[in-house]
């Protein structure tokens, strides 16, 4: 049973190793991702949100939506914590939280 | 090591270094949006300041100083200040934060701060009440 999961952890790794070599090269400029919306986001980006940082105007402005659903997983987050642990301590808590 | 029986130097230094560290993180949320930064990682640098405090004087000092309910209030109103203003984007006749409808000057820049802040705000309460309910757990 030990040797199954070695099997299909190996083969498992193999798949992914292989799946890996048809990657672009890091950085190509001709790679699918750096010709559809890359050369927007740099020639315009700046034009369009006044914002020098790029990276922010894709995360905060283009993509804010995205941003919003992060922020709600962390909000999320610690909310299952408060749940999970802040439980039956209401004796000695004087806020009642 | 969180209940306040630290050495005085120990506490010294904590003391020192946490109102450097806010400032800091204050300046990396404002800032998000014209140099590296942002409103998630100025949060974890307040959040770690409160942190430092709790090594340094000890839980009950932060709670006093940073009471639980306005920790749960704040995670709650980042994420109300964040998705208040795409309201407000909509209200004014635009898409979902769409924020080239504000009413201000540079309206696209001050419309990322502000979800920044918003964002900034949640991640320091959240890690803040996530520490909170793990020290004090019993």
């Amino acid at each position: 049973m030990k040797y199954l999961h070695l099997v299909v952890t190996g083969l498992t790794g193999l798949l992914l190793i292989l799946g890996s070599l048809d990657m672009p090269a890091t950085g190509d400029p001709q790679a699918p991702a750096a010709r559809h919306v890359s050369p927007r986001y740099i020639e315009q980006s700046f034009e369009e949100t006044a914002v020098p940082n790029m990276v922010t105007s894709v995360l905060a402005d283009y993509r804010s939506f995205d941003t919003l659903g992060e922020v709600t997983v962390i909000f999320t987050g610690a909310l299952a914590v408060l749940l999970i642990l802040r439980t039956g301590r209401r004796d000695d808590e004087k806020e009642g939280l | 090591m969180i209940n306040g029986q630290q050495s005085v130097v120990v506490t010294r230094i904590c003391r020192l270094v946490v109102p450097f560290a806010q400032i800091f993180g204050l300046y990396v949320i404002m800032h998000g949006h014209s140099s590296p930064g942002g409103g998630f990682q100025g949060g974890v640098i307040l959040a770690s300041s409160f942190m430092l405090l709790a090594v340094g004087d000890g839980i009950e000092e932060v709670r006093r100083r940073f009471s639980m309910l306005a920790v749960t209030v704040l995670t709650s109103a980042g994420v109300l200040i964040y998705a208040g203003i795409g309201v407000v984007c909509l209200l004014l006749g635009a898409n979902y934060l769409d924020y080239g409808i504000l009413p201000v000057p540079e309206p696209r820049s001050l419309g990322m701060l502000g979800i920044e802040i918003g964002v900034g705000t949640t991640v320091m309460a959240a890690i803040v009440s996530i520490f909170h309910d793990l020290v004090t757990f019993e």
